[in-house]
């Protein structure tokens, strides 16, 4: 598939290439779209559901949505600024994030998407769940207690490390990631050094003896929000890289 | 033991030639000989399909019907949904409990019963109803439940259970069950005769164009609840680049309250695989598979016959009925309880061997489903027209119901009327109509299309069942006025809790929550505002859910709100403004009470 696709964002014209979903031609052109399972070199996944944009008035997830001639899609609205909060508000009461010590505080998508999107307090209740922590990699450790569920491990390992060390066990609410060995993730062939070590959004998975190299105030989110990156034009690494 | 194990899977695997897709017929085999598939087992499948092994844990982790922990050699399974408890599921339960001295969740100790709860296995119109493995007993009371547990200890055998067989074909050889198939009334398209091939017959002397043709203008709207044009997703499908495209039928009918496709199943099975062939023409797709629900796994047997009498007649297989080129085969994929498996793309992904999840859309089935191949997926129902289409001509299918919907409609109706029952009615009846048809009184509430559908009260009984009016799968519950709304819809929310793949978050997470504050308001512990936190919590999960679970899961709760604003109203209560009517000190204090060992002054006891 070929050619150029010309459609709007919140009345601006967009131009993208066929085959683009609405996220990555809306990347490419400087407008952010909140997404926090979508990770640019992964396939996508649609699970978190945060990009959800209207499409010609419908619902539809952008990293998964390919942009088509003329379509008209909403991002930057206050209905869907709210439904956006609202999505992350779970996703913080679902598990058990403690922000103030946590060793990814400053450096985690889904902090810094709560602060972007003006989250106070979750309105919700807490889940308090009880889940297990994995440690028994050397290198390596798994807390489920911040897991989203993205599957940003599970891609990774699979579609850039070339591994497969981590799936999805159980259904609904007992969903969580497993790794790929009956005794855990110390009987993985999983390195430090992988890209899925590096991928995890929150404080998930982790590696071992580098907590607080970078101190806070110093972290990725601490002077800027989620996102400007992408609003401030920086370019992606490799031309058209987006995919 | 453990090679013994080891060699039972490495010849199970074997039969599905160690095909990574088979993974679904594998866990079920092994299941049946192993009881369940522990851990060394899960390696053993890995090793033998050559998948990562937390692959093959997450499909056995995915269905109900699977366990890594050994259970008993009868698994009970006692329905727990809401027409079920109607009519006394409660007190069934507790004989089971009493006669067994275990917990639902537990195995008895001499390793010979399992009880375990399970969600509608559709049969609502003979409830309460219960899976001793994959025999089906039916109208239980707890006499019977004692008397069940007895037999099955005394002889050790399911086939000792002494069942009255059911009628029809329920006491066919292969079947032999005591299932009762209440088919009320039969209507011209579905449970009219046919005589085996005459459908396909008229298809082949026809061009498979021409077999669409036939669809399009008959206006056929597909049965799953949705209304799809059939003919148009044929068309997508049999333009579609790809090889060996696929004809896959949905007989996973999960919804809460349904149990049509069990009685189509039992008694016009041959329509539904003469329709499946006849998609199989239309669109040029060489393989047919039904996905049929693990709960009617007792039908499983007899279905097979049927396809083995189609080949032998040649009405399946090679060069089908004389025509030169046209090869088309049926299997039959059986699921191990997973309501999500009813959603296409989800079926899909169990069709090939692994959890439930549904798929990223696009690409839509017709342009690349089962094993990226084009697939047509059509309702058992929607086969059942098909094949009548062809018979009887497009113009006779559409001269019947109304303009939108043509031909008949099939309606599982059950809860609180005098003839609960399957009913086959031209498109557009009342629900009036219905209701007085099948015997219902003082009718307070009628929940229209199952726990995803609609509940509506007597005001809008006046409407019309069809696509444009009150849609529905064809779930029909019926509820008097002794029963409570808000309890009923509590039931519907449980069950998508518990079905949810736990995929997107908005279905994981934002159903718990709404259940969670329906149950508070169900019981008097809600708040005036949290009417309007329902309502918005509603519209997120819907707006925002990746597939038709989480996208309708939330309609127990906006069509309770809609329908029945005052029953949430009534039981609202405004406090003082620091408390909240939810919160509960006593039990807030609770851990911290016992760790101190001293009652709260404020909340003591």
């Amino acid at each position: 598939m070929s050619g150029e696709i010309t459609f709007t964002i919140d009345g601006a014209q967009v131009r993208g290439q066929a085959g683009q979903t609405i996220l990555q031609a809306a990347a490419l052109s400087n407008i952010y779209i909140p997404h926090l399972c979508a990770k640019r070199g992964l396939t996508p996944w649609g699970s978190c559901r945060v990009c959800t944009v209207l499409v010609n008035g419908r619902p539809q997830a952008a990293c998964i949505q390919p942009i088509a001639e003329g379509i008209v899609v909403e991002n930057d609205t206050e209905a869907l600024r709210d439904m956006r909060r609202e999505l992350i508000e779970m996703l913080f009461v679902e598990g058990n994030h403690f922000c103030p010590f946590c060793e990814k505080s400053g450096n985690c998508e889904l902090q810094a998407m709560g602060y972007r999107l003006g989250m106070l307090a979750p309105q919700y209740p807490y889940f308090f769940p009880v889940r297990d922590v994995d440690a028994s990699h050397p290198d390596l450790f798994l807390d489920r207690n911040r897991c989203i569920l993205c599957a940003r491990c599970v891609r990774a390992s699979q579609e850039l490390d070339g591994k497969h060390a981590y799936g999805f066990v159980g259904r609904g609410a007992d969903k969580h990631v497993a790794a790929n060995a009956r005794t855990g993730l110390g009987g993985i062939d999983a390195a430090a050094s992988d890209m899925a070590s590096e991928i995890c959004p929150v404080g998930s998975l982790m590696k071992k003896r580098v907590g607080y190299a970078i101190p806070i105030g110093q972290r990725t989110y601490d002077a800027k929000p989620i996102g400007s990156e992408i609003e401030q034009g920086a370019k992606p690494a490799q031309a058209g890289g987006a995919r | 033991m453990a090679e013994t194990q080891e060699s039972v899977i490495r010849e199970i695997c074997g039969r599905f030639g160690n095909d990574p897709t088979r993974v679904m017929d594998i866990l079920l085999e092994a299941h049946r000989r192993l009881g369940s598939v522990p851990a060394e087992a899960v390696d053993a499948i890995a090793r033998a399909v050559s998948l990562p092994r937390v692959e093959v844990e997450s499909t056995l982790s995915f269905y109900a019907f699977f366990s890594p922990k050994p259970r008993g050699k009868f698994v009970i399974r006692l329905c727990n949904d809401i027409i079920d408890e109607m009519h006394g599921a409660d007190r069934v339960g507790r004989a089971f409990r009493e006669e067994l001295g275990i917990d639902f969740g537990q195995t008895t100790p001499d390793g010979l019963f399992t009880l375990e709860h399970t969600p509608c296995i559709g049969m609502c119109d003979q409830a309460p109803a219960a899976l001793i493995n994959d025999k089906v007993v039916t109208n239980l009371s707890s006499d019977r439940a004692r008397e069940l547990v007895e037999v099955l200890r005394a002889s050790g055998d399911v086939e000792h259970l002494k069942l009255t067989l059911g009628n029809g074909n329920n006491s066919h050889p292969l079947v032999r069950s005591m299932v009762r198939n209440n088919l009320r009334e039969r209507g011209p398209v579905i449970f009219a005769p046919l005589a085996r091939g005459t459908a396909l017959r008229k298809a082949l002397a026809e061009s498979a164009t021409e077999v669409i043709k036939n669809i399009k203008v008959s206006r056929l709207r597909g049965r799953g609840g949705a209304g799809f044009p059939t003919g148009m997703k044929w068309e997508f499908a049999r333009a579609a680049v790809g090889e060996n495209k696929v004809v896959v039928c949905n007989a996973d009918e999960g919804e809460p309250g349904t149990f049509k496709d069990r009685v189509i199943l039992t008694e016009a099975a041959d329509l539904v695989f003469e329709g499946m062939t006849i998609a199989g023409y239309g669109v040029g797709a060489g393989t047919g598979i039904v996905y049929l629900r693990g709960e009617y796994a007792y039908l499983l047997a007899f279905l097979e016959s049927l396809l083995k009498d189609r080949r032998e007649a040649g009405l399946l297989g090679r060069n089908i009925l004389g025509k030169q080129g046209f090869d088309f085969d049926i299997r039959i994929q059986l699921g191990a309880g997973a309501y999500i498996c009813g959603e296409e793309t989800a079926l899909l992904s169990s069709c090939e061997g692994k959890r439930g999840d549904p798929k990223n859309r696009p690409p839509f089935p017709a342009q690349s489903g089962y094993m990226g191949r084009p697939t047509v997926i059509n309702n058992v129902e929607t086969f059942c027209c098909v094949a009548r289409i062809l018979e009887n001509g497009p113009g006779w299918f559409s001269s019947i119901g109304t303009n939108d919907s043509t031909g008949t409609k099939l309606y599982s109706v059950s809860g609180d009327c005098d003839r609960p029952g399957v009913y086959e009615l031209p498109f557009g009846a009342k629900v009036s109509d219905l209701l007085a048809m099948v015997g219902a009184q003082e009718t307070a509430a009628v929940q229209v299309g199952g726990a995803s559908g609609q509940m509506i009260g007597p005001k809008d009984f006046g409407r019309t069942l069809r696509f444009d009016d009150l849609a529905t799968g064809g779930a029909v519950m019926i509820f008097n006025r002794q029963r409570d709304v808000l309890k009923v819809a509590e039931a519907f929310m449980d069950f998508f809790c518990e079905e949810s793949c736990g995929y997107c978050t908005p279905c994981r997470v934002g159903n718990r929550l709404l259940r969670e504050r329906l149950g508070q308001v169900a019981d008097g512990k809600g708040s005036p505002e949290d009417l309007a936190y329902l309502q918005k919590l509603g519209e997120t999960v819907k707006a925002t859910s990746r597939c038709g679970l989480g996208q309708t899961s939330p309609q127990p709760v906006l069509t309770t709100l809609r329908s029945f604003r005052s029953e949430y109203e009534r039981r609202v209560q405004t406090r003082p403004a620091d408390l909240l009517p939810s919160f509960d000190g006593t039990a807030a204090v609770a851990v911290a009470e016992s760790l101190a060992q001293r009652r709260s002054v404020y909340f003591g006891k």
